[in-house]
Protein backbone atom coordinates (compact mmCIF):
# COMPACT_ATOMS: atom_id res chain seq x y z
CA UNK A 1 0.00 0.00 0.00
CA UNK A 2 1.60 3.48 -1.21
CA UNK A 3 1.48 6.23 1.97
CA UNK A 4 3.39 8.74 -0.47
CA UNK A 5 2.65 9.14 -4.04
CA UNK A 6 4.81 12.06 -5.19
CA UNK A 7 3.59 12.89 -9.32
CA UNK A 8 5.64 14.95 -11.10
CA UNK A 9 6.95 17.28 -8.56
CA UNK A 10 8.72 20.81 -9.62
CA UNK A 11 9.99 23.20 -8.52
CA UNK A 12 11.77 26.42 -10.07
CA UNK A 13 13.52 29.19 -8.45
CA UNK A 14 14.35 31.86 -10.41
CA UNK A 15 15.76 30.35 -13.58
CA UNK A 16 16.66 27.34 -11.57
CA UNK A 17 14.90 24.07 -11.78
CA UNK A 18 15.76 22.56 -8.60
CA UNK A 19 13.01 19.81 -8.76
CA UNK A 20 12.36 18.34 -12.06
CA UNK A 21 9.61 16.48 -13.02
CA UNK A 22 10.02 13.73 -9.88
CA UNK A 23 7.09 10.95 -9.54
CA UNK A 24 7.93 8.22 -6.61
CA UNK A 25 6.01 6.54 -4.16
CA UNK A 26 6.77 5.36 -0.68
CA UNK A 27 5.20 2.57 1.09
CA UNK A 28 3.61 2.19 4.02
CA UNK A 29 5.68 0.82 6.66
CA UNK A 30 8.82 1.04 4.36
CA UNK A 31 12.16 2.81 4.51
CA UNK A 32 12.87 4.52 1.52
CA UNK A 33 16.33 6.68 0.88
CA UNK A 34 16.48 9.62 -1.14
CA UNK A 35 20.08 10.06 -2.42
CA UNK A 36 22.28 11.96 -4.84
CA UNK A 37 25.00 14.25 -5.07
CA UNK A 38 25.08 18.02 -3.44
CA UNK A 39 22.57 20.28 -4.88
CA UNK A 40 20.84 17.11 -7.01
CA UNK A 41 17.61 18.68 -5.54
CA UNK A 42 16.62 16.02 -2.44
CA UNK A 43 16.49 18.69 0.36
CA UNK A 44 13.93 20.62 -2.01
CA UNK A 45 11.69 17.66 -2.31
CA UNK A 46 11.67 17.57 1.31
CA UNK A 47 10.45 21.02 1.91
CA UNK A 48 8.40 20.76 -0.72
CA UNK A 49 6.77 17.46 0.67
CA UNK A 50 6.72 18.79 4.23
CA UNK A 51 4.93 22.00 3.33
CA UNK A 52 7.80 24.07 3.86
CA UNK A 53 7.78 25.36 0.00
CA UNK A 54 5.24 25.37 -1.97
CA UNK A 55 5.91 23.33 -5.93
CA UNK A 56 5.51 24.97 -8.90
CA UNK A 57 4.29 22.07 -10.48
CA UNK A 58 2.92 18.56 -9.45
CA UNK A 59 0.94 16.90 -6.88
CA UNK A 60 1.42 15.34 -3.35
CA UNK A 61 -0.66 12.85 -2.16
CA UNK A 62 -0.45 11.11 1.71
CA UNK A 63 -2.70 8.25 2.48
CA UNK A 64 -4.61 9.38 -0.67
CA UNK A 65 -5.25 13.18 0.18
CA UNK A 66 -3.80 15.84 -1.52
CA UNK A 67 -1.67 17.56 0.32
CA UNK A 68 0.03 20.45 -1.78
CA UNK A 69 -0.58 23.82 -0.31
CA UNK A 70 -1.26 22.91 3.52
CA UNK A 71 1.16 24.68 6.02
CA UNK A 72 3.52 22.53 7.77
CA UNK A 73 1.93 22.37 11.53
CA UNK A 74 -1.02 21.20 9.51
CA UNK A 75 0.90 18.23 7.89
CA UNK A 76 2.43 17.47 11.27
CA UNK A 77 -0.76 16.92 12.89
CA UNK A 78 -1.86 14.82 9.53
CA UNK A 79 1.31 12.54 10.64
CA UNK A 80 4.11 13.83 8.81
CA UNK A 81 7.61 14.70 10.95
CA UNK A 82 10.28 15.91 9.13
CA UNK A 83 13.93 17.06 10.45
CA UNK A 84 15.95 19.48 9.05
CA UNK A 85 19.29 19.14 7.75
CA UNK A 86 21.01 22.37 9.14
CA UNK A 87 19.80 21.25 12.78
CA UNK A 88 16.96 24.13 14.22
CA UNK A 89 17.47 22.72 18.09
CA UNK A 90 15.27 25.71 20.05
CA UNK A 91 17.97 26.93 22.17
CA UNK A 92 16.10 28.57 24.63
CA UNK A 93 14.67 25.19 26.03
CA UNK A 94 16.29 22.40 27.67
CA UNK A 95 16.59 19.33 25.75
CA UNK A 96 13.79 17.34 27.37
CA UNK A 97 11.54 20.47 26.50
CA UNK A 98 12.54 20.94 23.11
CA UNK A 99 11.29 17.26 22.53
CA UNK A 100 7.55 17.84 24.68
CA UNK A 101 6.74 20.48 22.25
CA UNK A 102 6.86 17.90 19.37
CA UNK A 103 5.19 15.41 21.63
CA UNK A 104 2.16 17.96 22.72
CA UNK A 105 0.53 16.75 19.05
CA UNK A 106 -0.75 14.27 20.21
CA UNK A 107 -0.16 13.91 24.21
CA UNK A 108 -1.33 17.59 25.17
CA UNK A 109 -1.20 16.90 28.60
CA UNK A 110 2.34 18.21 29.82
CA UNK A 111 2.72 14.96 32.08
CA UNK A 112 2.23 12.67 29.33
CA UNK A 113 4.25 15.14 26.91
CA UNK A 114 6.88 15.17 29.16
CA UNK A 115 7.04 10.91 29.82
CA UNK A 116 7.08 10.31 25.97
CA UNK A 117 9.59 13.02 25.79
CA UNK A 118 11.62 10.98 28.45
CA UNK A 119 10.76 7.53 27.19
CA UNK A 120 11.85 9.02 23.19
CA UNK A 121 15.25 10.69 24.72
CA UNK A 122 16.08 7.58 26.42
CA UNK A 123 15.88 5.24 23.67
CA UNK A 124 18.02 7.62 21.64
CA UNK A 125 20.97 7.84 23.73
CA UNK A 126 20.05 11.34 25.19
CA UNK A 127 18.24 10.48 28.57
CA UNK A 128 21.06 11.92 30.48
CA UNK A 129 21.36 15.22 28.88
CA UNK A 130 17.42 15.65 28.95
CA UNK A 131 18.14 18.31 31.43
CA UNK A 132 20.83 20.40 29.78
CA UNK A 133 20.16 23.57 28.01
CA UNK A 134 19.86 22.32 24.11
CA UNK A 135 22.02 25.12 23.15
CA UNK A 136 24.64 23.13 25.39
CA UNK A 137 24.79 20.35 23.05
CA UNK A 138 27.37 18.94 20.13
CA UNK A 139 26.31 18.60 16.71
CA UNK A 140 26.50 15.04 16.93
CA UNK A 141 23.86 14.97 20.02
CA UNK A 142 22.08 18.22 18.34
CA UNK A 143 21.32 15.40 14.99
CA UNK A 144 19.71 12.91 17.97
CA UNK A 145 17.91 15.88 19.47
CA UNK A 146 16.43 16.62 16.25
CA UNK A 147 15.38 13.21 15.36
CA UNK A 148 13.91 12.86 18.79
CA UNK A 149 11.67 15.60 18.27
CA UNK A 150 10.57 14.46 15.31
CA UNK A 151 9.54 11.41 16.53
CA UNK A 152 8.09 12.61 19.50
CA UNK A 153 4.95 14.15 17.11
CA UNK A 154 4.17 10.02 16.50
CA UNK A 155 4.31 10.65 12.81
CA UNK A 156 3.20 7.92 10.24
CA UNK A 157 5.11 9.19 7.60
CA UNK A 158 8.98 10.46 9.32
CA UNK A 159 10.96 12.27 7.00
CA UNK A 160 15.08 12.32 7.77
CA UNK A 161 17.42 14.59 6.54
CA UNK A 162 21.23 13.36 6.78
CA UNK A 163 20.14 12.40 10.57
CA UNK A 164 23.11 10.13 10.58
CA UNK A 165 25.57 12.81 9.09
CA UNK A 166 28.52 13.41 11.38
CA UNK A 167 27.62 10.73 13.50
CA UNK A 168 30.10 8.12 14.92
CA UNK A 169 29.48 4.35 13.55
CA UNK A 170 27.92 3.64 17.23
CA UNK A 171 25.80 6.51 17.25
CA UNK A 172 24.50 5.85 13.39
CA UNK A 173 24.11 2.24 14.79
CA UNK A 174 21.76 3.32 17.72
CA UNK A 175 19.61 5.81 15.49
CA UNK A 176 19.44 3.24 13.28
CA UNK A 177 17.61 0.24 15.69
CA UNK A 178 15.61 3.64 16.98
CA UNK A 179 14.48 3.62 13.05
CA UNK A 180 14.05 0.55 12.83
CA UNK A 181 11.65 -0.49 15.95
CA UNK A 182 9.62 2.75 15.11
CA UNK A 183 9.28 1.07 11.82
CA UNK A 184 8.43 -2.17 13.35
CA UNK A 185 5.79 0.24 15.26
CA UNK A 186 4.43 1.13 11.96
CA UNK A 187 6.07 3.85 10.96
CA UNK A 188 7.19 4.72 7.15
CA UNK A 189 10.29 6.21 6.94
CA UNK A 190 11.64 8.50 4.24
CA UNK A 191 15.14 9.77 4.42
CA UNK A 192 17.93 11.52 3.08
CA UNK A 193 21.54 10.02 3.25
CA UNK A 194 24.68 10.56 2.18
CA UNK A 195 25.97 7.19 4.39
CA UNK A 196 25.68 4.33 1.94
CA UNK A 197 26.71 1.83 4.65
CA UNK A 198 23.55 2.72 6.07
CA UNK A 199 21.01 3.36 2.75
CA UNK A 200 22.39 -0.25 1.99
CA UNK A 201 21.68 -1.81 5.17
CA UNK A 202 18.08 -0.22 5.89
CA UNK A 203 16.52 1.17 2.73
CA UNK A 204 13.80 -1.03 1.02
CA UNK A 205 13.93 1.52 -1.69
CA UNK A 206 16.33 4.09 -3.02
CA UNK A 207 15.43 7.08 -5.23
CA UNK A 208 18.39 8.63 -7.00
CA UNK A 209 18.13 12.66 -7.84
CA UNK A 210 20.22 13.95 -10.21
CA UNK A 211 20.23 17.49 -11.43
CA UNK A 212 16.89 17.95 -10.02
CA UNK A 213 15.55 14.41 -11.98
CA UNK A 214 14.71 11.13 -10.73
CA UNK A 215 17.66 9.19 -12.27
CA UNK A 216 16.46 5.66 -10.80
CA UNK A 217 14.26 4.13 -8.18
CA UNK A 218 14.70 0.41 -7.55
CA UNK A 219 15.77 -1.75 -4.16
CA UNK A 220 18.98 -0.95 -3.02
CA UNK A 221 21.30 -3.61 -4.49
CA UNK A 222 19.65 -2.57 -8.44
CA UNK A 223 20.60 0.64 -7.66
CA UNK A 224 24.47 0.25 -6.68
CA UNK A 225 24.79 -2.25 -9.91
CA UNK A 226 22.81 0.48 -12.05
CA UNK A 227 25.66 1.75 -14.58
CA UNK A 228 23.70 5.67 -14.83
CA UNK A 229 23.82 5.86 -11.02
CA UNK A 230 27.43 4.76 -10.77
CA UNK A 231 28.12 7.13 -13.44
CA UNK A 232 26.79 9.78 -11.88
CA UNK A 233 26.65 9.33 -8.25
CA UNK A 234 28.50 5.78 -6.67
CA UNK A 235 31.22 5.93 -9.12
CA UNK A 236 32.27 9.71 -9.02
CA UNK A 237 32.10 9.29 -5.04
CA UNK A 238 34.35 6.37 -5.02
CA UNK A 239 36.73 7.94 -7.51
CA UNK A 240 37.10 10.81 -4.95
CA UNK A 241 38.21 8.84 -2.52
CA UNK B 1 -2.50 33.11 45.02
CA UNK B 2 -3.49 30.66 47.12
CA UNK B 3 -5.65 29.33 44.72
CA UNK B 4 -2.02 28.99 42.20
CA UNK B 5 0.17 27.27 44.32
CA UNK B 6 -1.51 23.93 45.36
CA UNK B 7 -2.05 22.85 41.44
CA UNK B 8 1.80 24.17 40.76
CA UNK B 9 2.68 21.81 43.90
CA UNK B 10 0.47 18.80 42.48
CA UNK B 11 1.99 19.26 38.63
CA UNK B 12 5.63 17.76 38.89
CA UNK B 13 4.42 14.93 41.41
CA UNK B 14 2.33 13.64 37.99
CA UNK B 15 4.74 14.08 35.57
CA UNK B 16 8.19 13.24 34.42
CA UNK B 17 10.36 10.67 33.91
CA UNK B 18 12.64 8.79 36.42
CA UNK B 19 15.53 11.08 36.50
CA UNK B 20 14.18 13.85 34.64
CA UNK B 21 12.86 16.97 36.46
CA UNK B 22 13.70 16.17 39.65
CA UNK B 23 15.74 19.92 39.45
CA UNK B 24 12.74 21.14 38.20
CA UNK B 25 10.34 20.19 40.94
CA UNK B 26 12.90 22.01 43.66
CA UNK B 27 13.74 25.02 41.57
CA UNK B 28 9.66 25.39 41.22
CA UNK B 29 8.90 25.44 44.54
CA UNK B 30 11.76 27.63 45.40
CA UNK B 31 10.16 30.17 42.88
CA UNK B 32 6.71 29.87 44.40
CA UNK B 33 8.38 30.34 47.68
CA UNK B 34 10.21 33.53 46.35
CA UNK B 35 7.45 34.79 44.86
CA UNK B 36 4.99 34.48 47.89
CA UNK B 37 7.57 36.09 50.42
CA UNK B 38 7.58 38.81 48.28
CA UNK B 39 4.17 39.42 48.15
CA UNK B 40 3.78 39.25 52.03
CA UNK B 41 6.82 41.59 52.32
CA UNK B 42 4.84 43.97 50.01
CA UNK B 43 1.87 43.82 52.01
CA UNK B 44 3.45 44.84 54.76
CA UNK B 45 5.54 47.72 53.62
CA UNK B 46 2.54 49.90 54.28
CA UNK B 47 3.14 49.87 57.73
CA UNK B 48 6.31 51.32 57.12
CA UNK B 49 6.47 53.70 54.44
CA UNK B 50 5.44 57.53 53.48
CA UNK B 51 2.67 58.28 51.20
CA UNK B 52 5.52 59.18 48.81
CA UNK B 53 7.07 55.93 48.39
CA UNK B 54 4.24 54.25 48.13
CA UNK B 55 3.24 56.41 45.20
CA UNK B 56 6.64 55.33 43.86
CA UNK B 57 5.93 51.35 44.90
CA UNK B 58 2.68 51.66 43.25
CA UNK B 59 4.28 52.82 40.10
CA UNK B 60 6.70 50.01 40.23
CA UNK B 61 3.62 47.45 40.22
CA UNK B 62 1.83 49.70 37.35
CA UNK B 63 5.14 48.96 35.33
CA UNK B 64 5.76 45.59 36.78
CA UNK B 65 2.52 44.73 34.96
CA UNK B 66 2.81 46.20 31.49
CA UNK B 67 6.17 44.13 32.11
CA UNK B 68 4.72 40.98 32.33
CA UNK B 69 2.59 41.70 29.80
CA UNK B 70 4.94 42.74 26.90
CA UNK B 71 7.33 40.16 28.26
CA UNK B 72 4.50 37.32 27.23
CA UNK B 73 4.43 38.52 23.89
CA UNK B 74 8.33 39.36 23.30
CA UNK B 75 10.35 37.06 26.09
CA UNK B 76 8.21 34.07 25.55
CA UNK B 77 6.85 33.88 21.92
CA UNK B 78 9.03 35.99 20.66
CA UNK B 79 6.90 38.91 18.81
CA UNK B 80 8.62 42.45 18.98
CA UNK B 81 5.92 44.82 19.84
CA UNK B 82 7.26 48.46 20.42
CA UNK B 83 3.44 49.89 19.86
CA UNK B 84 2.19 48.79 22.98
CA UNK B 85 1.64 51.99 24.06
CA UNK B 86 -1.53 51.26 21.28
CA UNK B 87 -2.92 49.16 24.10
CA UNK B 88 -2.53 51.30 27.16
CA UNK B 89 -3.69 54.47 25.47
CA UNK B 90 -6.81 52.31 24.41
CA UNK B 91 -7.38 50.68 27.77
CA UNK B 92 -7.12 54.07 29.30
CA UNK B 93 -9.16 56.47 27.55
CA UNK B 94 -11.47 53.17 27.43
CA UNK B 95 -11.35 52.90 31.37
CA UNK B 96 -12.08 56.95 31.53
CA UNK B 97 -14.77 57.66 29.30
CA UNK B 98 -16.96 54.90 30.51
CA UNK B 99 -16.49 56.57 34.21
CA UNK B 100 -16.89 59.84 33.56
CA UNK B 101 -19.17 60.31 30.54
CA UNK B 102 -21.56 57.37 31.22
CA UNK B 103 -21.12 56.47 35.28
CA UNK B 104 -20.30 52.96 34.41
CA UNK B 105 -17.61 51.43 37.27
CA UNK B 106 -14.27 50.83 36.43
CA UNK B 107 -14.94 46.97 37.96
CA UNK B 108 -16.88 46.79 34.57
CA UNK B 109 -14.52 49.28 32.94
CA UNK B 110 -11.22 47.33 33.36
CA UNK B 111 -12.62 43.69 32.38
CA UNK B 112 -14.23 45.53 28.44
CA UNK B 113 -10.21 47.46 28.63
CA UNK B 114 -8.99 44.07 28.54
CA UNK B 115 -11.43 42.65 25.56
CA UNK B 116 -10.58 45.64 23.71
CA UNK B 117 -7.10 45.38 24.12
CA UNK B 118 -7.07 41.86 23.46
CA UNK B 119 -9.19 42.64 20.50
CA UNK B 120 -7.08 44.95 18.69
CA UNK B 121 -3.71 42.86 19.82
CA UNK B 122 -5.78 40.46 17.49
CA UNK B 123 -6.39 42.97 15.22
CA UNK B 124 -2.36 44.11 14.61
CA UNK B 125 -1.40 40.73 15.18
CA UNK B 126 -3.70 38.98 12.33
CA UNK B 127 -2.32 41.94 10.04
CA UNK B 128 0.93 41.07 10.43
CA UNK B 129 1.10 37.33 11.30
CA UNK B 130 -1.34 36.69 8.31
CA UNK B 131 0.98 38.31 5.88
CA UNK B 132 4.12 36.98 7.64
CA UNK B 133 5.55 40.12 8.69
CA UNK B 134 8.29 39.53 11.18
CA UNK B 135 10.73 40.88 13.43
CA UNK B 136 11.36 44.39 12.61
CA UNK B 137 8.92 44.54 9.71
CA UNK B 138 6.46 43.47 12.80
CA UNK B 139 7.51 45.71 15.42
CA UNK B 140 7.15 48.82 12.56
CA UNK B 141 3.59 48.33 12.39
CA UNK B 142 3.25 47.91 15.91
CA UNK B 143 4.49 51.31 16.20
CA UNK B 144 2.85 52.68 13.49
CA UNK B 145 -0.56 51.49 15.04
CA UNK B 146 -0.05 53.47 18.50
CA UNK B 147 0.90 56.38 16.18
CA UNK B 148 -1.84 56.46 14.54
CA UNK B 149 -4.24 55.81 17.38
CA UNK B 150 -2.19 59.32 18.99
CA UNK B 151 -2.72 61.04 15.73
CA UNK B 152 -6.75 60.00 16.04
CA UNK B 153 -6.68 61.23 19.66
CA UNK B 154 -5.14 64.15 19.27
CA UNK B 155 -8.29 65.47 16.89
CA UNK B 156 -10.83 63.83 18.78
CA UNK B 157 -12.89 66.72 20.38
CA UNK B 158 -14.76 63.89 22.31
CA UNK B 159 -11.82 63.14 24.42
CA UNK B 160 -10.41 66.56 24.50
CA UNK B 161 -8.09 66.27 21.60
CA UNK B 162 -4.51 67.48 23.06
CA UNK B 163 -5.70 69.22 26.14
CA UNK B 164 -5.93 65.87 27.91
CA UNK B 165 -9.31 64.13 29.35
CA UNK B 166 -9.92 64.45 33.17
CA UNK B 167 -11.16 62.30 35.68
CA UNK B 168 -13.52 64.43 38.39
CA UNK B 169 -11.79 65.29 41.59
CA UNK B 170 -12.76 62.81 44.57
CA UNK B 171 -15.57 63.75 46.52
CA UNK B 172 -16.06 63.31 50.13
CA UNK B 173 -18.66 60.55 49.38
CA UNK B 174 -16.51 58.73 47.27
CA UNK B 175 -16.07 54.98 47.84
CA UNK B 176 -12.72 53.76 46.87
CA UNK B 177 -14.24 50.28 46.16
CA UNK B 178 -16.97 51.59 44.13
CA UNK B 179 -14.79 53.60 42.10
CA UNK B 180 -11.93 52.28 42.44
CA UNK B 181 -10.30 55.55 42.90
CA UNK B 182 -8.75 56.55 46.49
CA UNK B 183 -6.02 57.56 48.04
CA UNK B 184 -2.24 56.67 47.83
CA UNK B 185 -2.29 53.16 50.52
CA UNK B 186 -5.61 52.21 47.87
CA UNK B 187 -3.79 52.34 44.75
CA UNK B 188 -1.17 50.60 46.22
CA UNK B 189 -2.75 47.32 47.13
CA UNK B 190 -5.11 47.70 43.67
CA UNK B 191 -1.95 47.74 42.07
CA UNK B 192 0.23 45.17 44.26
CA UNK B 193 -3.25 42.85 43.82
CA UNK B 194 -3.71 43.63 40.05
CA UNK B 195 0.07 42.42 39.39
CA UNK B 196 -0.10 39.50 41.50
CA UNK B 197 -3.19 39.16 39.36
CA UNK B 198 -1.30 39.30 36.07
CA UNK B 199 1.52 37.61 37.06
CA UNK B 200 -0.33 34.65 37.83
CA UNK B 201 -2.02 34.26 34.98
CA UNK B 202 1.34 34.56 32.99
CA UNK B 203 3.21 31.94 35.08
CA UNK B 204 0.13 29.40 34.29
CA UNK B 205 0.45 30.12 30.72
CA UNK B 206 4.18 29.99 30.43
CA UNK B 207 3.75 26.65 32.44
CA UNK B 208 1.45 25.01 30.63
CA UNK B 209 1.40 23.41 26.64
CA UNK B 210 0.73 26.99 25.54
CA UNK B 211 3.91 27.99 26.96
CA UNK B 212 5.59 25.37 25.71
CA UNK B 213 4.63 26.20 21.91
CA UNK B 214 5.06 30.16 22.38
CA UNK B 215 8.53 29.26 23.79
CA UNK B 216 9.25 27.32 20.21
CA UNK B 217 7.60 29.83 18.56
CA UNK B 218 10.22 32.78 19.64
CA UNK B 219 13.06 30.01 19.21
CA UNK B 220 12.87 28.83 15.48
CA UNK B 221 9.14 29.28 14.26
CA UNK B 222 9.83 26.91 11.28
CA UNK B 223 11.41 24.64 13.54
CA UNK B 224 7.90 24.85 15.95
CA UNK B 225 5.07 24.76 13.09
CA UNK B 226 7.10 21.38 12.01
CA UNK B 227 6.93 20.11 15.49
CA UNK B 228 2.96 20.81 14.79
CA UNK B 229 2.77 24.42 16.41
CA UNK B 230 0.15 26.24 15.24
CA UNK B 231 1.97 28.97 14.98
CA UNK B 232 -0.48 31.47 13.34
CA UNK B 233 -3.12 30.58 16.73
CA UNK B 234 -0.59 31.05 19.04
CA UNK B 235 1.10 34.65 17.91
CA UNK B 236 -2.33 35.85 18.15
CA UNK B 237 -3.41 34.11 21.39
CA UNK B 238 -0.33 36.08 22.79
CA UNK B 239 -0.90 39.43 21.09
CA UNK B 240 -4.55 39.30 22.63
CA UNK B 241 -3.51 38.42 26.16
CA UNK B 242 -0.35 40.81 26.06
CA UNK B 243 -2.68 43.35 24.34
CA UNK B 244 -5.19 42.95 27.25
CA UNK B 245 -3.19 42.64 29.99
CA UNK B 246 -1.75 46.09 28.87
CA UNK B 247 -5.22 48.04 28.47
CA UNK B 248 -5.80 47.31 31.92
CA UNK B 249 -2.39 48.52 33.35
CA UNK B 250 -3.74 51.86 30.78
CA UNK B 251 -7.16 52.04 32.95
CA UNK B 252 -5.39 52.36 36.43
CA UNK B 253 -3.22 54.77 34.78
CA UNK B 254 -5.94 56.85 34.00
CA UNK B 255 -7.38 56.24 37.33
CA UNK B 256 -4.31 56.89 39.41
CA UNK B 257 -3.56 60.14 37.54
CA UNK B 258 -7.28 61.29 36.84
CA UNK B 259 -5.99 62.94 33.88
CA UNK B 260 -5.19 61.80 30.42
CA UNK B 261 -2.89 63.01 27.41
CA UNK B 262 -2.50 61.63 23.79
CA UNK B 263 0.53 61.57 24.09
CA UNK B 264 1.46 60.36 28.14
CA UNK B 265 -0.59 57.48 26.76
CA UNK B 266 -0.36 56.74 23.18
CA UNK B 267 3.28 58.09 22.39
CA UNK B 268 6.38 56.20 21.19
CA UNK B 269 7.79 57.35 24.70
CA UNK B 270 5.22 55.15 26.90
CA UNK B 271 6.32 52.52 24.43
CA UNK B 272 10.08 52.25 25.36
CA UNK B 273 9.77 52.75 29.16
CA UNK B 274 7.39 49.59 28.85
CA UNK B 275 9.80 47.50 27.81
CA UNK B 276 12.59 48.67 29.69
CA UNK B 277 11.69 46.45 32.72
CA UNK B 278 11.23 43.39 31.38
CA UNK B 279 14.74 43.82 28.99
CA UNK B 280 16.52 44.94 32.00
CA UNK B 281 14.88 42.57 34.36
CA UNK B 282 15.60 39.13 32.34
CA UNK B 283 13.73 38.78 29.09
CA UNK B 284 10.89 35.44 28.75
CA UNK B 285 11.77 35.21 33.05
CA UNK B 286 8.52 35.39 34.72
CA UNK B 287 10.07 37.56 37.78
CA UNK B 288 12.51 39.73 35.19
CA UNK B 289 10.07 42.60 34.83
CA UNK B 290 9.18 42.74 38.30
CA UNK B 291 13.08 42.93 39.16
CA UNK B 292 13.29 45.37 35.92
CA UNK B 293 10.51 47.77 37.46
CA UNK B 294 12.47 47.65 41.21
CA UNK B 295 15.25 48.97 39.08
CA UNK B 296 13.86 51.03 36.42
CA UNK B 297 11.44 53.42 38.17
CA UNK B 298 13.24 54.21 41.33
CA UNK B 299 16.28 55.07 38.90
CA UNK B 300 13.87 57.29 36.78
CA UNK B 301 12.58 59.55 40.16
CA UNK B 302 16.21 59.65 41.50
CA UNK B 303 17.69 60.67 38.11
CA UNK B 304 14.83 63.14 37.52
CA UNK B 305 15.52 64.41 41.05
CA UNK B 306 19.20 65.45 40.27
CA UNK B 307 18.10 66.78 36.81
CA UNK B 308 15.73 68.88 37.83
CA UNK B 309 18.19 70.14 40.87
CA UNK B 310 21.39 70.47 38.39
CA UNK B 311 18.87 71.68 35.89
CA UNK B 312 20.13 69.19 33.21
CA UNK B 313 17.31 68.02 31.05
CA UNK B 314 17.44 64.74 30.29
CA UNK B 315 19.76 63.29 32.46
CA UNK B 316 17.25 60.65 33.66
CA UNK B 317 17.22 59.41 29.95
CA UNK B 318 21.09 59.52 29.49
CA UNK B 319 20.70 57.15 32.95
CA UNK B 320 18.36 54.76 31.55
CA UNK B 321 20.82 54.78 28.80
CA UNK B 322 23.62 53.67 30.41
CA UNK B 323 22.02 51.22 32.41
CA UNK B 324 20.86 49.64 29.39
CA UNK B 325 24.20 49.65 28.10
CA UNK B 326 25.53 47.91 31.53
CA UNK B 327 22.96 45.32 31.86
CA UNK B 328 23.75 44.45 28.05
CA UNK B 329 27.32 44.53 28.46
CA UNK B 330 27.73 42.42 32.12
CA UNK B 331 24.46 40.11 32.29
CA UNK B 332 23.07 40.12 28.61
CA UNK B 333 19.76 38.03 29.37
CA UNK B 334 18.89 40.64 32.33
CA UNK B 335 19.76 41.15 35.87
CA UNK B 336 17.08 38.46 37.04
CA UNK B 337 18.47 35.10 35.28
CA UNK B 338 22.09 36.69 36.67
CA UNK B 339 20.88 37.49 39.87
CA UNK B 340 19.02 34.07 40.48
CA UNK B 341 21.88 32.18 39.89
CA UNK B 342 22.98 33.18 42.57
CA UNK B 343 20.18 32.81 44.66
CA UNK B 344 19.88 28.92 43.19
CA UNK B 345 16.61 29.82 42.41
CA UNK B 346 17.13 29.17 38.27
CA UNK B 347 16.91 26.20 36.10
CA UNK B 348 17.40 26.28 32.59
CA UNK B 349 13.75 24.88 31.27
CA UNK B 350 11.88 27.63 33.61
CA UNK B 351 14.04 30.62 33.35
Amino acid sequence: MTILEVRNLTKRFAGLVAVDDVSFDVEKGSITALIGPNGAGKTTAFHLIAGALTPSEGSIRFEGREIVGRTPEELCSMGIARTFQIVRPLLGMTVLENVMVGALNRAPKLAEARAVAADLLHRIGLGAKADAPASTLTLPDRKLLETAKALATRPRLLMLDEVMAGLRPSEADRVTAVLHSFRDDGVTILLIEHVMRVVMAIAQKVVVLHHGKALAQGAPAAIAADPRVIESYLGRKAERR
Amino acid sequence: MSSVLPRDARRPASGGGPAVSRGFRATSMRQWGAAVAFVLVMLLVPLVASTFHLSVLTLIFLFAFVGVAWNLMMGFAGQLSLGHALYFGAGAYLVAILAERYGITPWLGLPLSFALGAALGCIVGALGFRFAVRGVYFALLTIAFAEFARIVFEHWGFVGRTGGFFLKALGPDNVPLLSLRGDSLFFYYALLMSLVGAWALAALLVRSPIGYRWRALRDDEDAARALGVRAFRMKLLVAAVSGGLTAIAGGWFGLIGGSLFPDSVFGMRISIEMILAPVIGGMGTLFGPILGAFLVIPLNEVSRDLAQSLGINGLNLLLYGVLLMAVIIVAPGGCWPWLARRLRLSDAGNR
